[in-house]
């Protein structure tokens, strides 16, 4: 794999032996019991948890389990907790970690086995009740002009849309601790997503239905933890803020 | 033994995939897409820098139709691709993209009025016109006469592929995610669906389906360095060659993207080069348009990236301890540019070289990146000697790329073929012929076959390591089949990789859990693995030409006389050690463009003895239709449209071709 490949040209020469603590557990054995587990590795110019992990499951332990697809940072498969914080795996250089390193699987999500998590069916879940596709009920006619979108328009919904649904924001988000059905900041950026683009013909009430509770909007308590460990930056803060002003405005003028 | 029954199994969820089950379902078929990843996590997603679709919005797309799309995508593909397929699909691009924009892709749109932009080094101004205000824009992409890709700043895979899980959830189809096809169910010349293993429980199910589709990509990660995700093994591509039956299609077809970083082969996108970025050697100079004067940087992908190998040859290249590179520089766009429109490049470099490429150079060298071969099908995506198995997608072969692929075109073709597969899967399904006639006696051969497969590989003793074999077999290609290649270099490769291939049959594993198995995955992925790297290696052997991404230092001539054919490779059984190869002309006497100069460095090619012929034909039809219905001459040279679904069929409407 690519993986192993060494380094870019700006590394240091001086060889750190890394020791990787791994929470490890496999539901799908009955001996398997939770446990840390210390693998040393010696650390390579421009390694990432992505090429250390590779490295420990090729030449240590085959049965290690964890998520990389794109390793670039862009699909969002590898979240997990570096040192406690979520994060993806992919991009993080070793160099700016410790020498001792713990990794653990993230929270909330169902467990499939070591570092590995089930965020897919989460999500697919998650788009399932929120409804979040675009709902149009205009008729398509594929030969003619598409229609106009302003262009800033066009780089705000962008803006929105670069969530990868890697999970970190749930992982570190003080409510979802207490609900299992929180959609958290990724549900809520999608909704507020959907509701700038015009091309979605539903309304605030609409979206109210789907948002106004404490499974939803009304249940953040600002703790803020999703926007501090967004890999992607998003502003979920002002995402989350605006949303619930919104939903507000819906449930009053809607005689809630 | 566990049985599933469907219409349609699509087995891969990239954009491909999922566009072909939308179109199946909206045609009110029952599908399921298995996927061994979350399906908005595949490969598609990594698209950056945009699909190419004619619309001619942009002041410097101005003019753009169908047939200058047609014309770049053959020359691209050195007269390889199949040219009404090339036709149905630029037809369709247009339909695609507009499609995917009511969908909620937030395309890049064209902005009235003048701005500055980079070309060719110099800042220029840009005008666009009003009544584009708010229409799709696009930028320049390498091999196009046109700024032809439309784009979502540099998320535009991200932005497909999101759109097409939204509507994919929107219509109800199930993605079974974690869920790996290992075998095609199969008798005779008829394709039943697929043994498939849950990767968490380790499972096998029969998934029996009218129609079976692959779209799993391509084979990027047989090499040691490549752009693709570490799901892009070519194992999806592998289920077919291993019926026997289904071919694959100009394997030997390998594209390396000029500019991946090192060393972690991560890709930056063409739309550097395009929005302005170039490439610079060891003294800083600015190389490419020594050796291409016209299209410099923007020259075809595999053009640019033999030219940075032949550069860095004569000892130009940075040197690196992890080899030679050269310099991608982008500084030149501006910080507001690159923070918009490149920011993934931007991220990328931050987080894997610790570079800022608003202020340096970012250092790149050719990689591995994109398969132009694959499961060879005819143009309504079926495969022709096994019925019942359709392929789209990169891990097709209908042939839309030839032997080299244009940036922009990978993408476009996910969508548009998903769109046209779609309806011929669903034309399939309603005959006679798509019948479900499949015994339980013949399911239980099969899983039976593969489970005790899997047994063999936890019961091994041979003593061979998965990751000692895989890692061999990647070093092989890397070194012995990559952008240059030599007849004595490919002999080796062979051999060695039927080595690496009989010792993949006494593989050990460490770890013997029948379920969650990271070490039995890698396992059986790698014996089919070498199966591809041998097709690609034994293609590349007998084909003792130059073409495209094909290049041979002891045979650099392209020759049509000889090879103007596509390579078909079938194994055909399972303890063979080498692929049957055979050919399939490319007829140039129904060519719209016959065989010629591609237009890079000097003319040298052998010319095709038809193609004489086919030139004054074409010269003698075009001279009795009107110049101005390009319309008219277009279907006087060749017909297309009768093969498109109907549904796809018209012109596309653009601000100076209205409807």
């Amino acid at each position: 794999m690519s993986t192993r490949m060494p380094a870019s040209p700006a590394d240091t020469a001086v060889v750190r032996r890394l020791k990787i603590h791994v929470l490890r557990y496999n539901p799908q054995d009955p001996a398997s019991k939770p446990h840390l587990e210390l693998f040393e590795v010696d650390e390579a110019p421009s390694m990432t948890l992505f090429v250390a992990l590779n490295d420990i499951r090729d030449r240590q332990d085959p049965s290690l389990q964890f998520d990389f697809v794109c390793r670039a940072g862009i699909c969002g498969s590898c979240a997990m907790l570096i040192n406690g914080r979520p994060g993806l795996a992919c991009r993080t250089l070793t160099s700016v970690l410790g020498e001792r390193i713990t990794l653990a699987p993230l929270p909330f999500f169902e467990l499939i086995g070591d570092l590995s998590v089930n965020t897919g069916k989460w999500m697919r879940g998650m788009s399932e009740r929120l409804e979040a596709w675009i709902h149009s009920s205009s008729e398509m006619d594929l030969r003619r002009l598409e229609e106009r979108m302003e262009p800033e328009l066009a780089e705000q919904i962008y803006e929105l849309e670069r969530c990868i649904e890697c999970g970190c924001c749930l992982a570190a988000c003080g409510t979802a601790r207490m609900r299992q059905e929180f959609v958290g900041a990724v549900g809520l950026n999608k909704i507020a997503r959907l509701r700038l683009d015009p091309r979605d013909q539903r309304t605030d009430a609409d979206y109210y239905e789907l948002i106004g509770d404490d499974d939803g909007v009304f249940g953040c308590m600002s703790l803020l933890g999703c926007q501090d460990v967004c890999p992607k930056d998003l502003d979920l803060q002002t995402q989350i803020a605006y949303m619930r002003r919104k939903m507000l405005r819906a449930a009053v003028f809607s005689g809630r | 033994m566990k049985v599933v029954y469907t219409d349609v199994l699509v087995i891969g969820g990239g954009l491909a995939g999922l566009r072909t089950a939308v179109g199946v379902r909206q045609r009110g078929l029952d599908v399921l897409v298995l996927s061994l990843v979350p399906a908005k996590r595949s490969h598609s997603v990594a698209a950056q820098g945009g699909m190419q679709a004619s619309l001619g919005n942009s002041a410097m797309g101005a003019g753009d139709n169908e047939d200058i799309h047609f014309e770049d995508t053959v020359r691209g593909s050195d007269w390889g691709a199949d040219q009404r397929v090339v036709r149905m699909f630029v037809n369709t691009a247009p339909k695609a993209i507009r499609e995917l924009a009511a969908w909620g892709v937030p395309w890049s749109r064209v902005a009235r009025g003048s701005r500055e932009s980079v070309v060719n080094a110099e800042k220029i101004t840009i005008s666009e016109a009003d009544d584009a205000h708010g229409l799709i824009t696009a930028r320049d992409f390498g091999g196009t006469k046109k700024w032809r890709t439309c784009y979502t700043s540099d998320g535009t895979g991200h932005t497909m592929l999101y759109a097409l899980g939204d509507q994919t959830i929107a219509h109800g189809i199930p993605v079974l995610e974690r869920q790996e096809a290992l075998a095609l169910l199969h008798e005779g010349n008829r394709c039943h669906g697929a043994v498939v293993r849950d990767l968490i429980t380790g499972e096998l199910t029969a998934y029996v389906a009218k129609a079976t589709t692959i779209a799993t990509g391509g084979y990027g990660r047989i090499y040691k360095v490549s752009t693709n995700a570490i799901i892009c093994e070519g194992t999806g591509i592998a289920l077919a060659l291993e019926t026997g039956v289904a071919t694959l299609g100009n394997m030997e077809a390998v594209q390396f993207h000029p500019t991946a970083i090192i060393t972690a082969g991560i890709l930056t996108t063409e739309g550097c080069r395009g929005d302005g970025g170039v490439l610079r050697d060891v003294d800083g100079h600015r190389f490419m348009p020594d050796y291409e004067p016209e299209k410099k940087e923007l020259a075809s992908r595999d053009v640019v990236s033999r030219r940075m190998t032949e550069h860095m040859r004569k000892g130009k290249g940075v040197p690196s301890r992890y080899g030679d590179h050269l310099w991608l520089d982008i500084t030149g766009l501006g910080r507001a540019h690159i923070e918009k429109n490149l920011r993934e490049v931007k991220d990328i470099c931050e987080y894997f070289l610790g570079i800022n490429p608003v202020e340096q150079w970012i250092p790149v060298r050719p990689t591995q990146h994109y398969s132009m071969g694959g499961i060879r099908t005819d143009h309504t995506g079926q495969s022709p000697t096994l019925k019942g198995l359709f392929s789209c997608g990169e891990s097709a072969c209908w042939d839309l790329h030839g032997f080299n692929r244009l940036g922009g075109n990978s993408v476009a073709e996910t969508v548009v073929s998903g769109m046209i597969v779609a309806e011929f899967i669903a034309d399939y399904c309603e005959t006679e012929g798509g019948e479900l006639s499949i015994g339980t006696g013949l399911v239980r051969e099969f899983l039976d076959r593969e489970r005790q497969r899997l047994d063999a590989l936890l019961l091994g003793t041979g003593g061979e390591s998965v990751t000692a074999l895989r890692e061999s077999m990647e070093t092989v290609m890397m070194d012995k089949v990559g952008i240059f290649r030599t007849g004595e270099e490919l002999e080796a490769a062979v051999q060695e990789l039927q080595d690496l291939l009989h010792r993949s049959r006494n593989i050990t594993l460490r770890t013997k859990a029948p379920g969650a198995n990271p070490e039995l995955v890698a396992a059986y992925r790698v014996q089919k693995m070498l199966k591809i790297a041998l097709c690609v290696a034994q293609g590349a052997l007998l084909r003792t030409e130059s073409r495209g991404a094909h290049f041979r230092e002891d045979y650099p001539q392209r020759n049509d006389r000889d090879w103007l054919k596509r390579t078909l490779a079938t194994w055909e059984n399972d303890s063979d050690d080498l692929p049957s190869i055979h050919y399939e002309e490319i007829p140039v006497t129904d060519m719209e463009l016959p065989p010629g100069f591609r237009g890079y460095g000097t003319r040298n090619h052998v010319d095709h003895p038809d193609t004489e012929a086919r030139v004054a034909e074409v010269e003698k039809t075009l001279a009795e239709v009107p110049e101005a219905d390009r319309f008219a001459r277009q279907q006087a040279l060749m017909d297309y449209e009768s093969l498109l679904p109907e549904k796809y069929r018209g012109r596309n409407e653009r601000l100076t071709e209205r409807l």
